[in-house]
């Protein structure tokens, strides 16, 4: 499975609080989420993100809060993969169970700038920066996490379905 | 090798002899958590995969506490949600407005949650229960989805840093400034995917609800979970609240930790975690042309009883300066009846306070309590990320009940140790 798109850029500690705004979470639809997401660090996040683009932020992405509306945003702007020095824990879970897909990458953290234009293959966890003409090597998930994501999603893999 | 509290926890919880960090497990659930703005996502996943039962009604616990009573029309269908479905599957500790409290609050309160337990809860200040020697930790809602269905949850067994605890506390210095200093020391990821063990024989001053606010705090640093050696305070605190059987676990001699840290708790003074990070910490002198608009005392970190009783002492006969809002939260029904016993309540509205029912609202700029541009607070809750409490240029500084009162008094940041 391969993604490619362009980067939108953030710095370490990008919080919940910030991707998604509490005051925004008396719903859990997905589209009017996905709306808010960002606003509160990068006003324009949704009128410039397109389908398929690319998050990259720094050390402990995701930190703060558990809610779950935070990956739930950040997968239906449209962004296709977010890649960080390190996520906080709960956010690294949440992105796996709902199926955001996630890598942690440090030299590609630091070497990806914004507006590059970047391919990710999940099934080698190689990074290649199109802009700067760069490969970056991602640590490959483990094959119980494998398994979570093969399911589309934790639910799907203990479902009744 | 030997094992951590943590380790030894998730090893029972798995069914296996002993596990390592790194190791993943499935361990079986003592208690699966959620409140009104994470168990609506979770019921959704519930129904959307076809699940018909739930694996335990005793076991699952709803709390109704961040939007209550309801802020609008969308929070409102929100907690209508959660009444139908715990009515739906006769969910024994299902709280809504009359008996709820903020939820890690609550739980241990009720007795919901004891030593040795796995508990998982939609609710990243789920950590809070490792104060009472319990593994537990926030996960999002699918996670409770599934535990919810299932009673079990995945886990990357964590390793540990441990902190050893020496001295005792100074008067005016309580939990919420030992924690405060942690984090300035470690930053807000230097315990990431890891548990935070807290011993030694500094643990015998700090009371449960020192305990339960430093665990609560654990996530500020990234940590999995927090855990505290269980001693006879927690014993004294788990008697008449949690009826059932439970186990105590110790760490064994030889478990292997990343890292340790002395924490001298005589030495730990007046400490305020400055915009926009929990980890920049500054001693509360060094902050005294701090001006608030605004206080807040409460919340799942501060608004046990001990923290009203720490602000209604320095209140008591004062009033607050002017031109400061101080809203007043106590954390739980309990709480705030044994405040209306002891006068509290009364000095509270005396000094100028406004008292709120229990209710998350202002922590999370929910409502309650929302910040205009460029306003300060000062707040006895746990984050201060951009935007947490309102506008997005408005600025939070975290202290203690004790700062924080102290703030109110004088109108600008304050050691409550200076406070004439």
């Amino acid at each position: 499975m391969n993604v490619n798109g362009r980067i939108h850029k953030y710095d370490d500690n990008v919080d919940t609080d910030v991707i998604i705004p509490a005051r925004y979470l008396n719903t859990a639809d997905h589209k009017e989420l996905a709306s808010h997401c960002m606003e509160d660090i990068d006003a324009d996040f949704t009128k410039k993100v397109k389908a398929g683009d690319i998050m990259v932020g720094g050390a402990n992405f995701g930190c703060g809060s558990s809610r779950e509306h935070a990956p739930i945003a950040i997968k239906h702007s449209g962004i296709s993969c977010v890649i960080a020095k390190t996520f906080a824990r709960i956010f690294f879970r949440n992105a796996i169970n709902i199926g955001l897909a996630i890598l942690e990458c440090p030299e590609a953290s630091e070497r990806i700038e914004n507006g590059d234009e970047v391919s990710v293959d999940f099934d080698t966890g190689v990074i290649t920066n199109l802009t700067k003409n760069e490969t970056y090597q991602a640590e490959p998930f483990p094959e119980f996490i494998k398994d979570i994501i093969r399911a589309d999603g934790l639910m799907n893999s203990i479902g009744k379905r | 090798m030997g094992m951590t509290m943590t380790q030894k926890i998730l090893a029972a919880h798995a069914g296996l002899e002993s596990v390592k960090a790194g190791q993943l497990i499935m361990a079986n659930l003592d208690m699966v958590l959620g409140n009104d703005i994470t168990s609506p996502v979770a019921i959704n996943e519930f129904y959307k995969n076809g699940f018909d039962s739930v694996f335990d009604k005793d076991k699952i616990s709803l709390v109704m506490d961040h939007f209550v009573p309801n802020k609008d029309i969308k929070a409102a269908q929100q907690c209508k949600q959660c009444r139908t479905f715990a009515k739906c599957f006769s969910i024994t500790n299902y709280y809504d407005v009359g008996d709820m409290g903020i939820e890690h609050a609550l739980l241990p309160e009720k007795g919901l949650v004891g030593p040795g337990e796995c508990i998982i809860g939609a609710d990243s200040h789920t950590c809070t229960y490792g104060a009472l020697g319990a593994f537990s930790t926030g996960v999002g809602s699918t996670d409770m989805a599934a535990g919810m269905a299932t009673g079990k949850a995945w886990f990357k067994v964590p390793s540990a840093i441990r902190f050893r605890l020496v001295g005792k506390l100074n008067p005016m210095v309580s939990g919420k400034d030992v924690i405060l200093h942690i984090i300035g020391m470690i930053g807000v990821d230097g315990a990431l995917y890891r548990s935070m063990e807290f011993s030694g024989e500094g643990l015998a001053s700090l009371s449960m609800d020192d305990r339960l606010c430093m665990a609560n705090m654990a996530i500020e640093a990234g940590a999995k979970n927090g855990i505290f050696e269980v001693d006879q305070v927690t014993l004294d605190y788990v008697k008449d609240r949690v009826n059932r059987p439970f186990t105590v676990y110790s760490a064994d001699e030889d478990a292997e930790y990343d890292e340790e840290y002395v924490i001298d708790l005589s030495a730990i003074e007046p400490t305020v975690a400055c915009p926009h990070l929990p980890e920049n910490t500054k001693m509360a002198r060094e902050l005294s042309e701090i001006v608030p608009d605004q206080v807040v005392i409460g919340s799942c970190t501060n608004g046990r009883l001990s923290d009203m009783k720490a602000a209604a002492e320095i209140m008591q006969g004062k009033h607050i300066a002017k031109g400061v809002r101080c809203i007043v939260i106590p954390a739980t029904q309990t709480i705030y009846k044994e405040c209306i016993k002891r006068g509290y309540i009364d000095t509270f509205i005396d000094a100028g306070c406004v008292v709120s029912t229990p209710t998350c609202g202002p922590c999370l700029g929910g409502y309650m309590g929302i910040l205009a541009e460029d306003e300060i607070a000062v707040a006895t809750t746990n984050r201060n990320f951009v935007g947490r409490m309102g506008h997005i240029t408005s600025k939070i500084y975290l202290a203690s009940p004790e700062v924080a009162a102290a703030t109110a008094i004088v109108g600008k940041i304050c050691d409550p140790r200076d406070l004439k």
